[in-house]
């Protein structure tokens, strides 16, 4: 069948095959000889792509909760969303989540994702306990940061190379209500908005929206959004039940729309609509329009058109941030390349070998797929190795190999484990061959 | 509290469905053939949802084993909702008569046998909603899958009727037709992406219908008029059609 991930490029034709139980899946990795573990298909390029597909949506069970310490244990395809609908009416919130909740456990693990919490939290394993994986031979490990501790390191934003995740256990976090304290502020320029986010550290969660297109003094014109759990007393005479939120509605994008409907001039538009939407001030939303603003559309990829789109994020060292952030918006501005999303996010300190995020800022932006886009991509490449940064590969599509050795300083460490656990490179996707991971 | 039996609760639709109601307070009973399956999610649900939940082997064929199995249930159910069939193998059937009957059991008369049993306890209660899973494939005879629609027809029918028997005893019984839905049934197989439902939202339209208190439903809302459409070409001329 066709498949193709969140970016609707490319499209391949691959056999994906569903299991439900454990025995299916080893039957699976015995019977094919290159295979990779696919969720909800929300990594953008190529990540979870290969000939041969193992879909774990069928591997959806919660196994374990503990009420009192928020520890939970589950199949690695339960997704956020589920999770979301099961828990937080008892008072449990993620402890980490990207901007959308259609992701699963096992890609939150693969891509080690992370939040606007990132400065305070870290990335998703921050969070991870242990995990179960099947190896390429059909043998079940648990690892841990104790037990087989090269293999959960090599696991943790592994993009799903050493193996199938079948279960996680990690932790929940308490939540008093199913609401956020917001705060936006304004930051005229890039400049500005380094040194709100700065200013703004203890805020558990912080990102901004920057308009693209805006240039000279007003380059990175943005919009930063700071959030904090709101407690009982803050919300208490607002709502009746403060962990109990309506369902919320949803607008399908039911056909893609022509290519020609994103263009400069909509960006521009939309931008404007962007930032009169946000206006300065304090406010108490919802959790949902919080972290997952675009969620209420549903398939909205599919506003990039048939062509395909794909997100352009780095992230920078603190200390070449300013002059490096600068720098490619000089470039994207002066390419008139709108990014329809583009956001700002300052991270903290980080672990694993794989796992994207590093301490200083990272940018994501959304570009429709075209020659015009690549060719700006490779020129960003540039900037982004100059000033000692480096690309995610879960929003990656086309990141050359010595763009990926450049950044990411431990791939030996992590191709020593993987020669360890699957030595016979059973585990591999389009991404994997195209930057040499595999 | 308040039980929904679930039966054929192997389905895609089941735990979807199942979520629904147990978000809405109702404890769950799995059952179907699948039983081990059906212990992890009644566990998954218990987790998910703080209601009771539990599994029970049954098989549809069996039907000397359905009053035992009513029996057996620790609380007697508020409403249960069918979701058992199979599609059976139609060029096996034309040539096995065994074959054809284990489909026309499946989808038909095993659940005769079943449904009445709980609909009996249900009338004289005077509480209680059945929910039948049908299929728009009931319509309509088409030489690719005929055994399997015929059967479908007859449990269609059958709905209707005992709809009308129980509406007196204030027992609600409700038809759902869907089309085709991405499940396992169908795995493999090419349908048409726009009009193929998720589970999930065959659930969503029969938790909604049944709490609404419907009749009947299409799932999605839109086979009405695709069966309107087709309903309407004449036997002469669909004959000569090469349907798939």
């Amino acid at each position: 069948m066709k498949v193709t991930n969140w970016g609707n490029y490319p499209i391949i034709e691959a056999q994906v095959m569903t299991p439900s139980t454990v025995e299916e899946v080893r039957a699976i990795i015995a019977s094919s000889p290159e295979l990779i573990a696919r969720g909800l298909g929300r990594c953008y390029g190529d990540s979870s792509l290969n000939s041969t597909i193992v879909s774990t949506l069928r591997m959806n069970h919660i196994l374990s909760f503990n009420e009192q310490t928020g520890e939970i244990t589950c199949e690695s395809g339960v997704s956020f969303a589920e999770l979301l609908d099961a828990f937080v009416s008892r008072g449990w919130f993620l402890p980490v989540t990207p901007g959308t909740k259609f992701i699963t456990v096992g890609g939150a693990i693969a891509s080690d994702v992370h939040g606007k919490n990132h400065h305070v939290a870290g990335s998703f394993s921050a969070h991870l306990s242990s995990m179960k994986l099947m190896l390429s031979d059909g043998t079940i490990v648990q690892c841990s940061r104790d037990s087989h501790s090269d293999l959960f390191w090599a696991t943790c934003g592994g993009m799903g190379l050493t193996g199938i995740i079948l279960e996680a256990t990690f932790h929940l976090m308490r939540i008093d209500t199913a609401y956020i304290r917001q705060r936006i502020i304004k930051a005229r320029n890039i400049d500005e908005a380094i040194d709100l986010f700065e200013a703004n550290k203890h805020w558990t969660y912080s990102v901004a929206w920057i308009d693209c297109l805006s240039k000279a003094g007003s380059l990175g014109r943005s919009a930063l959004i700071l959030g904090e759990h709101a407690t009982k007393q803050e919300v208490g005479y607002r709502y009746r039940d403060p962990l109990k939120i309506d369902k919320g509605f949803s607008i399908p994008v039911p056909v893609f729309l022509p290519d020609f409907v994103l263009n400069t001039y909509t960006v521009k538009v939309f931008n404007e609509l962007v930032n009169t939407k946000y206006i300065q001030g304090d406010s108490f939303v919802e959790y949902g329009p919080f972290f997952y603003p675009l969620d209420i559309f549903l398939d909205w990829n599919r506003i990039y058109g048939r062509r395909g789109f794909t997100q352009y994020q780095f992230v920078l060292p603190k200390a070449s941030s300013r002059t490096g952030l600068r720098k490619v918006l000089e470039r994207i501005s002066r390419s008139g390349e709108g990014s329809f999303l583009a956001v700002l996010k300052l991270f903290g300190k980080q672990e694993g070998l794989l796992s994207f995020p590093q301490e200083g800022f990272t940018l994501a932006l959304d570009f429709a797929i075209s020659p015009a886009t690549l060719a700006l991509f490779r020129e960003l490449d540039e900037l982004v190795c100059e000033h000692g940064g480096r690309l995610y590969l879960t929003k990656d599509v086309r990141m050359p190999k010595e763009v990926f050795d450049k950044g990411y300083s431990q791939v030996q460490q992590f191709h020593t484990t993987k020669d360890k656990f699957d030595s016979i490179k059973k585990f591999q996707s389009l991404q994997s061959k195209r930057v040499g991971l595999s | 509290m308040k039980y929904v039996l679930i039966i054929g609760a192997g389905s895609d639709i089941a735990r979807p469905l199942a979520f629904l109601y147990a978000k809405a307070g109702y404890g769950i009973y799995l059952a179907s053939r699948s039983y081990e399956q059906l212990v992890r999610d009644a566990s998954d649900i218990k987790i998910r949802y703080t209601v009771d939940a539990a599994a029970f082997k049954f098989d549809v064929s069996h039907t000397t084993t359905h009053q035992q199995f009513y029996d057996a249930l620790p609380v007697k159910p508020a409403g249960v909702i069918c979701l058992a069939g199979s599609l059976g193998d139609q060029q096996k059937s034309e040539q096995d008569y065994n074959e054809a009957k284990n489909v026309m059991e499946a989808n038909y008369t095993g659940l005769v046998s079943i449904l009445h049993i709980i609909a009996n306890d249900f009338e004289k209660r005077r509480e209680g909603f059945i929910v039948g899973v049908s299929s728009v494939a009931g319509e309509k005879g088409r030489k690719s899958n005929y055994v399997y629609a015929s059967a479908k027809a007859g449990f269609t029918t059958f709905l209707s009727g005992l709809r009308n028997r129980l509406y007196p005893a204030h027992v609600h019984v409700m038809t759902v037709h869907p089309g085709f839905i991405r499940t396992k049934m169908i795995e493999g197989r090419a349908t048409p992406g726009i009009i193929t439902a998720s589970p999930e939202e065959v659930a969503d339209d029969i938790f909604s219908g049944q709490q609404s208190g419907k009749d009947f439903i299409y799932s999605k809302w839109f086979w009405r008029f695709i069966m309107l459409g087709f309903k309407m070409i004449p036997e002469p001329i669909i004959k000569k059609l090469d349907l798939k």
